[in-house]
C-alpha cells in the first residue's frame, strides 16, 4: 500500500504533517487494532469531540430533566394564567396569545423561553421534557432494529440453505414496504392491540414502547441484508475453519468469533439510524399518531405552533432548533465514526 | 432478457400479495369493532346488526380477505356486502371509506395528481442539484467547493423536513410575503395557469428536496472520487482523450449507476404520498389522504393507500434492476 495517508482522514486531521506523523507512530507499535486506532483518529477529531459533548449534554438535560425544569418551577403541564405579580399573561381577548415578550412568545425572566398560546405552559419546560421521548424513542428503537438485524442477517448467512432464503425474502417484504406510511398506519393499531393484549391503558407509556417497537421493527432488514453479506464471506474465514475444527458449535462461532467482526459495520449503522429514528419520532408525533398530549414532544410542539406561526414564530423556532441541533450533532459525530472506521483510510 | 423479465414480475406479485395479506390481518383484527366506528353515536344491537350485514362484517376473517382481494383482481368488480347485496364496486375496489361512503378508489385517484407532481417536480430538483454538487465536489476534492458542498449537504440531511418546511414557509409566506397562504383547493395547472401553480408548488417541491439533494450530493461524490481513481480512467486520460469525455463518459456514467437505483427507490416511494411535506403545505395528496385516514380510524382507506403506496415501490424496485443492466454492461440479468 502507498503512503496516501491524506486521502480520506477525517475533516480536520488533513493537514500532512499530522498524517505523516500518525503513520510513523503506526509503524513502531505493530498490531493496533482498528478500535485503537479509530479511537485514536476520533480523539483528534475536533467536530467529533465537539459534537460528542453537545450529545452527553443533551442525554444529561434527558435524565436530569425534572431537575432542570426546578430551576424555573413551571413543571411542563402546568397551565400558567398569572406571572408572579398577578398579571396576566395570555390575552384572553385574541385568542388567548402571549401578552408581551420577544416577537409575541410571552418571554420573559420567568418564563425563559416563553408560554404556550393559550395554555400557558412553559416552553422552556416542555422544551427539556421533550428531549426524554426524543432520545428514549430513538435509542429504544435504534436498539431494538440493530439487535433483530444483526441476529437475523448472521442467522441467514451463517446456516444458508433455505434458512437463508426464507429470510432473504422477509427481509425483501419488509423492505417493499412504503415504511413512513405503515409505520404511521400501525401505530395505532398497535397502540390499540397493546392496551388489549397488556390490559395497559393506551396512555403515553404504552404509545413510547409502541413507537420504539415500530421504528424497529421497519428498521432492521437493511441492517440485516448488510449483516448477511458480511457473515457469507466470514464464515468461510480460516479462524471460523479452525474454530470449528476444534468443535464449536454454530451459536459459539456465530457470537463469538462472526459478531465481533461485525461491530465496526453495527456502529456505523448505529450513527445513520439514531439521527433518522429522533427524525421520525418527531415526524410521527406531528402528524398526530406518535406521543399525545399532555406529555410534551418536540414534533408535537411543532404541531401546536404552526397554528400560530403568524402571531408567534418563536413558539415554533425553540423546538425545531432542538429538534435540528440535535440531529445534526448526531450526524457529526456519526461522519466522524464512520471517517475513523473506514480500514482504507490512512492505515498502511 | 425476457424470461428474467418474466420471473421477476412474478415475484412482484407474490410479494404484493404477502404485503397484501399481512397489511389486511394486521389491520382487520383490531379489537376496536368496524361497526360501532360506522354507526357512531346512533349504534344499538339492530343498528350494529346492519352495519355488519351490509359491509358483510359478519363473515370469517379470511372470506372477508378473499372478498376484499376479488374487488382487486376481478376486472368486474365485486359486491359490498354480504350475499345478495345490490350494492356493487367498479375495480379496482379498494372498499368504501367509513368515514363518508365514498369508495376509497375514488378518493385515491383524486388525490394521486397532487402528489405526483409534488414528488416528481421535487425529484427533478434534487436529482439536478445532487449530481451537480456532488460531481463537482468530486472534481475539487479537498477544495474550497469540495467543502462548501460537503458542509451543505451534512446540513441538509441534519434539517428535519417539519423544521424546514417550516422556515421556508414562515419565511417566504409570512415574513415576506413573496408567496401567497396556499389555498386549501390543490392547485392543478390548466385551472389555474403556471404562475399560480408555480406558487402552491415551489416551497413544497424545495422542502422534499432537501434531504435528497444532500444524499444525492454525497452519494454522487463518494462514487465519483471512487471512479475517477479507477484503472480504467487512467486508461482512458492515457489514449489522449479529452478530460470531458473521460469525466461524463468514463467516469460519471459508472458514477452514477448506484444514484439510479436509489433513485428508483426513493420516487417510487414517495409517489405513495410525502405525508409530512403534504401536511405542511396543505396539499391534499395521498400522503394527507393517509393522515386523515388513520388519524379517522378508516380501515379500508388505509388498507387502499398502504397496498396502492407498496406498488408503487415494488414496482419501482423491478424498473430499477432492469435500468441497472442496461446503464452497467458488467450486470447480467439471469
Amino acid at each position: 500500500m502507498t503512503l496516501g495517508v491524506s486521502e480520506d482522514l477525517p475533516p480536520d486531521g488533513g493537514l500532512p504533517a499530522d498524517a505523516l506523523a500518525e503513520t510513523a507512530e503506526a509503524k513502531q507499535i505493530e498490531g493496533r487494532s482498528l478500535g485503537q486506532i479509530a479511537w485514536a483518529r476520533l480523539k483528534k477529531d475536533k467536530i467529533a469531540v465537539i459534537s460528542a459533548v453537545i450529545i452527553l449534554l443533551i442525554i444529561a438535560v434527558a435524565i436530569f430533566a425534572p431537575l432542570i425544569v426546578k430551576l424555573n418551577g413551571f413543571p411542563p403541564d402546568q397551565f400558567n394564567k398569572l406571572d408572579s405579580d398577578g398579571n396576566p399573561l395570555l390575552n384572553t381577548r385574541d385568542g388567548g396569545i402571549p401578552i408581551g415578550g420577544l416577537w409575541g412568545s410571552g418571554t420573559s425572566a420567568e418564563h425563559w423561553l416563553g408560554v404556550e398560546p393559550q395554555n400557558g405552559r412553559d416552553v422552556f419546560s416542555r422544551l427539556i421534557y421533550g428531549t426524554r421521548v426524543s432520545l428514549l424513542v430513538a435509542l429504544g428503537g435504534t436498539l431494538i432494529a440493530i439487535v433483530l438485524g444483526t441476529v437475523v442477517g448472521m442467522v441467514a448467512g451463517y446456516f444458508g440453505g433455505w434458512v437463508d432464503t426464507l429470510l432473504s425474502r422477509l427481509m425483501d417484504i419488509m423492505l417493499s414496504f412504503p415504511s413512513l406510511l405503515f409505520i404511521m398506519a400501525l401505530t395505532p393499531v398497535v397502540a390499540d392491540r397493546g392496551q388489549d393484549l397488556f390490559g395497559i391503558p393506551d396512555d403515553n407509556r404504552l404509545r413510547l414502547g409502541v413507537l420504539m417497537f415500530v421504528l424497529g421493527f421497519f428498521g432492521w432488514a437493511y441492517l440485516a441484508r448488510i449483516v448477511r453479506g458480511q457473515t457469507l464471506s466470514l464464515r468461510e474465514r480460516e479462524f471460523v475453519e479452525a474454530a470449528r475444527s476444534l468443535g464449536a458449535g454454530p451459536m459459539y462461532v456465530i457470537f463469538k468469533q462472526i459478531l465481533p467482526n461485525l461491530i465496526p459495520t453495527l456502529l456505523v449503522y448505529t450513527t445513520l439510524l439514531i439521527p433518522g429514528n429522533i427524525t421520525a419520532e418527531a415526524a410521527l408525533s406531528f402528524l398526530g399518531v406518535g406521543i399525545k398530549e399532555p406529555t410534551a414532544s418536540w414534533g408535537r410542539m411543532i404541531s401546536d405552533a404552526s397554528d400560530w406561526i403568524e402571531s408567534n414564530p418563536l413558539y415554533l423556532f425553540f423546538p425545531g432548533m432542538a429538534l435540528f441541533i440535535t440531529v445534526l450533532a448526531f450526524n457529526l459525530l456519526g461522519d466522524s465514526v464512520r471517517d475513523a472506521l473506514d480500514p482504507r483510510a490512512g492505515r498502511s | 432478457m425476457g424470461r428474467y423479465l418474466i420471473r421477476r414480475l412474478l415475484q412482484t406479485l407474490v410479494i404484493l400479495w404477502v404485503i397484501s395479506a399481512i397489511t389486511f390481518f394486521l389491520f382487520w383484527i383490531t379489537p376496536a369493532n368496524p361497526a360501532l366506528l360506522i354507526c357512531g353515536k346512533n349504534c344499538n344491537t339492530e343498528t350494529i346488526a346492519t352495519v355488519n350485514a351490509n359491509y358483510g362484517f359478519d363473515k370469517p376473517l379470511i372470506v372477508q380477505y378473499g372478498t376484499y382481494m376479488k374487488g382487486l383482481v376481478n376486472p368486474g368488480g365485486r359486491e359490498i356486502g354480504s350475499e345478495g347485496s345490490e350494492r356493487t364496486c367498479a375495480w379496482p375496489c379498494f372498499g368504501e371509506s367509513y368515514q363518508n361512503g365514498l369508495p376509497v378508489w375514488d378518493s385515491i385517484s383524486d388525490a394521486f395528481p397532487a402528489t405526483l407532481w409534488l414528488a416528481t417536480g421535487a425529484a427533478v430538483i434534487w436529482l439536478f442539484f445532487g449530481v451537480m454538487l456532488g460531481l463537482l465536489a468530486a472534481l475539487r476534492k479537498g477544495k474550497a467547493l469540495d467543502k462548501f458542498s460537503v458542509g451543505l449537504a451534512l446540513f441538509g440531511v441534519s434539517f428535519p423536513t417539519i423544521v424546514f418546511g417550516y422556515l421556508l414557509l414562515f419565511l417566504f409566506i409570512v415574513k415576506l410575503q413573496w408567496i401567497p397562504f396556499p389555498d386549501t383547493a390543490n392547485a392543478a395547472l390548466f385551472e389555474v395557469g403556471p404562475v399560480k401553480w408555480l406558487q402552491f408548488y415551489i416551497l413544497p417541491w424545495i422542502t422534499l428536496a432537501l434531504v435528497f439533494a444532500a444524499l444525492y450530493t454525497r452519494l454522487t461524490r463518494a462514487n465519483m472520487i471512487d471512479t475517477m481513481n479507477e484503472d480504467y480512467i487512467r486508461t482512458a486520460r492515457a489514449k489522449g482523450l479529452g478530460e470531458g469525455t473521460v469525466i461524463f463518459k468514463h467516469g460519471l456514467r459508472s458514477a452514477l449507476t448506484p444514484v439510479v437505483t436509489i433513485f428508483g427507490m426513493d420516487l417510487g416511494g414517495l409517489l405513495g404520498g410525502a405525508v409530512i411535506t403534504e401536511q405542511i403545505f396543505s396539499i391534499t395528496g395521498l400522503g394527507k389522504f393517509a393522515i386523515d385516514s388513520v388519524l379517522g380510524n378508516d380501515l379500508p382507506a388505509i388498507m387502499g393507500v398502504v397496498l396502492f403506496a407498496a406498488i408503487f415501490v415494488v414496482v419501482a424496485n423491478v424498473i430499477v434492476d432492469v435500468l441497472y443492466a442496461v446503464i452497467d454492461p458488467r450486470v447480467r440479468l439471469s
